[in-house]
């Protein structure tokens, strides 16, 4: 072979080989997505307390700040208070607030509700399907989602009426 | 500058050549990089062949073809990833933890509980995941990159040298073999029937023989030069392979927990899965061959089996929404026998045994003594209400799963699992409406006379399967390249590259031998062959030459 064809040759099979491992790392980086800022809210269904189903599309249209919780949780009850106040204030604004509770049976989720004084709806996740769907590992974990059905921002661990007040205004139809 | 490229045979070779490749005379090149006093014959190992890694080394490129090429970073690749492996192994993947984890902090908090100082340091360096870390892949790739390019810059020059069989070379290239011989001065002997003889002898040894003129070579097993890099090409599968489980759907390994009678999702995929039946089964005391040292009461256990149904959702797709299953199929699942559908295999790995399932209570009627009925709270799934007897319903008001008082000396649940259920429950029959409470064993009543009571029963007891759910699409590949691996060895360990030449020149003649590897047994052949021939050849066979020289030896560089 001349040596003038050995440079493209070269560079053909470590440009393959270079490829690979772009690739590899790529593919091994990429399984930690999470479902975040600016993705389409994945759509699920759930049982709101009460018994009626329910599903998050029914919601398009309005602001929606979806809070995943446990009885269990620490700081969760401590930012219920603050949700419940926020719920209150934007209720007529077009904002809908939803307690999603995580693999709790209805008892101890309504029970909490009145514990904490809890208005605003709260869906059941019993076989925790859909915190797996939002990967969701540590709670709280507040989703907060447009009229158009996608996400603006999401916040983990407790929060504030001022935290909670500056992301409804971003989701405000 | 063709000055050292070109042979005194006329041949011009390659840069970077050492024994010409026509005429298997060391070349100026090579002889000038020699100390004058002591020339040494170039290697055989690459037959004197130009290697490209050795003549271009400016160029990035070249940089970079030069780094892979090298055995030594290979060596140093494969030594790292082993060790990185071995760390992998030090504690338990994320994935076999014993324990079901289902938040990243409760990980983090099993490692650290679990290992001290040494988990968290683990669980923070990420060691917990370090088998699909990028950069334990970036190795696994490098080391294939290595593969390829260490093999390509070999396998090129070595095919070209031996796809020619070397006839007629110059005397140097003879007298340079490791195993070398040439008849004294003044002894005469019948050119052609002595190559004839030699010719037979190596045929009758198996040699492939080649002639031109008084040249004579036999040759056997070259195959066995392809061995290392058939067991190249077989790693590279293997590697493909593994790296090709990263792609979404080739490969799942995942792990759930599944109480008795639940049917819950199976990761990643349609399917749901449930729990029919857990059991241990233990040997009795006349399975025992022997008389085992075992105390009173101590038990071995025998078989760990589940029944399970696997079903398809036909609903999948949407989070939450009503799963619509379908039985797929159904079995039990022992260590090592998995149930397997559609490629998915659920293996039994793990199991929690006696959980608290459901509180079962009587109902009493204190007035009569009387039995009314029983109550069962589900602990997982408590019902709101349960009619018991004539006209009595009994309702759950609270129900605390893992029952505590919180700092405002509220009742609180520290987790969602039934570790100490709290439960309580309204009686009324349309007369009276009374309340119970159950916590941690006993019972409470808010009524200081109260017309019913409970009786504590036996709570239903059930067990926790542990499975794996593993998919392997590439486990094929994978064991196909093991099987060409394994080929490319044995090529070259059991076989081994042995050429013999004979060669008259002037009134002399000349023999030489080469082999890859067993020199003895080379020997052993040449003295066979050449019994025949009744003609005095006294043969040498120089000490290690090999090794000495690839030490010693200078690179040839073009000037």
């Amino acid at each position: 072979m001349n040596k003038e064809n050995r440079t493209p040759i070269r560079v053909a099979i470590l440009g393959v080989l270079v490829a690979a491992l772009v690739f590899a790392i790529y593919s091994s980086l990429s399984q930690d997505d999470v479902v975040g800022k600016g993705d389409t809210a994945p759509n699920f269904y759930s049982t709101e307390v009460g018994g009626k189903s329910v599903q998050l599309t029914d919601l398009r249209g309005k602001g929606v700040v979806v809070n995943f919780w446990g009885s269990w949780c620490e700081p969760c009850k401590e930012e219920m208070p603050a949700l419940e106040k926020m719920w209150h204030t934007y209720k007529d604004q077009g904002v809908v607030f939803i307690g999603l509770n995580i693999g709790e049976s209805e008892i101890t989720a309504t029970q909490f509700a009145k514990q904490m004084g809890v208005t605003f709806p709260i869906w059941m996740d019993p076989k925790r399907e859909v915190t797996k769907v939002y990967k969701v590992s540590s709670i709280p974990a507040t989703y907060f989602i447009d009229k158009d059905g996608e996400i603006q921002d999401v916040f983990v661990g407790p929060m504030s009426e001022e935290i909670i007040k500056e992301k409804v205004e971003k989701i405000k139809p | 500058m063709n000055d050292t490229r070109k042979c005194e045979c006329g041949h011009t070779n390659p840069v970077g050549t050492r024994l010409c490749e026509a005429c298997g005379k060391p070349t100026e090149a090579y002889i000038q990089t020699q100390d004058p006093q002591a020339p040494e014959f170039p290697s055989m190992r690459y037959e004197g062949m130009a290697r490209r890694s050795k003549i271009n080394t400016r160029s990035p490129i070249d940089k970079v073809w030069n780094f892979f090429s090298s055995v030594k970073i290979a060596i140093i690749l494969i030594v790292i990833t082993l060790i990185a492996s071995g760390v992998g192994t030090i504690f338990p993947q994320q994935r076999y933890i014993p324990v079901p984890v289902p938040t990243e902090e409760s990980v983090a908090q099993f490692y650290s509980t679990t290992y001290g100082t040494l988990g968290d340091l683990y669980y923070l360096l990420g060691f917990h995941n370090l088998y699909s870390s990028w950069w334990f892949v970036t190795l696994l790739v490098m080391i294939g990159m290595s593969l390829v390019i260490c093999s390509l810059d070999r396998i090129i020059p070595l095919y070209k040298a031996l796809k020619k069989p070397r006839l007629n070379q110059h005397l140097s290239f003879y007298l340079g073999q490791k195993m070398h011989g040439v008849t004294d001065e003044g002894v005469s002997f019948n050119t052609s029937e002595t190559l004839e003889k030699a010719a037979e002898g190596l045929k009758k040894k198996g040699y492939r023989v080649f002639q031109n003129g008084d040249s004579l070579m036999g040759e056997k097993a070259r195959f066995s030069r392809w061995g290392p890099y058939i067991n190249h090409v077989g790693l590279i599968l293997f590697l493909l392979g593994v790296l090709l489980r990263s792609v979404p759907g080739f490969y799942m390994d995942d792990f759930v927990w599944v109480r008795e009678g639940q049917t819950i999702s199976v990761p990643n995929t349609p399917y749901y899965v449930k729990n029919v039946e857990y059991k241990t089964e233990y040997y009795s005391e006349d399975e025992f061959a022997q008389d085992l040292p075992i105390k009173e009461g101590e038990v071995i256990p025998k078989n760990f089996e589940s029944k399970l149904i696997i079903y398809l959702n036909e609903n999948e797709g949407v989070a939450g929404a009503p799963p619509k299953l379908t039985q797929v199929t159904e079995g039990s699942v022992r260590v090592n026998h998995p149930l397997t559908h559609e490629s998915i295999s659920y293996y039994q790995s793990g199991k929690r045994e006696m959980e608290l399932g459901a509180l079962n209570f009587d109902l009493v009627n204190r007035t009569n003594n009387q039995r009314v009925g029983q109550i069962k709270v589900d602990l997982y799934e408590p019902a709101a209400e349960q009619k018991v007897g004539e006209g009595i319903t009994v309702r759950v008001l609270d129900y605390y799963p893992d029952f505590f008082m919180d700092k405002n000396g509220m009742p609180s649940t520290k987790s969602s699992a039934p570790n100490n259920p709290m439960v309580a429950l309204e009686v009324s029959d349309g007369k009276v409406k009374e309340k119970l409470v159950y916590v941690s064993g006993s019972l409470i009543s808010n009524e200081t006379n109260p017309v019913y009571e409970l009786a504590i029963r036996k709570p239903d007891l059930l067990d926790v399967t542990g499975l794996m759910v593993r998919k392997d699409t590439m486990i094929p590949l994978i064991y196909f390249g093991c099987f060409i691996s394994m080929v490319g060895l044995v090529m070259g360990f059991y076989w081994q590259h042995r050429r013999i030449w004979f060669h008259r020149e002037g009134d002399r003649l000349y023999l030489a031998g080469h082999t890859n590897k067993n020199w003895f047994g080379l020997r052993q052949e040449v003295n066979q062959i050449i019994e025949p021939l009744q003609l005095p050849i006294p043969i040498t066979v120089a000490p290690d030459v090999d090794k000495k020289k690839s030490k010693k030896e200078k690179e040839v560089r073009p000037t």
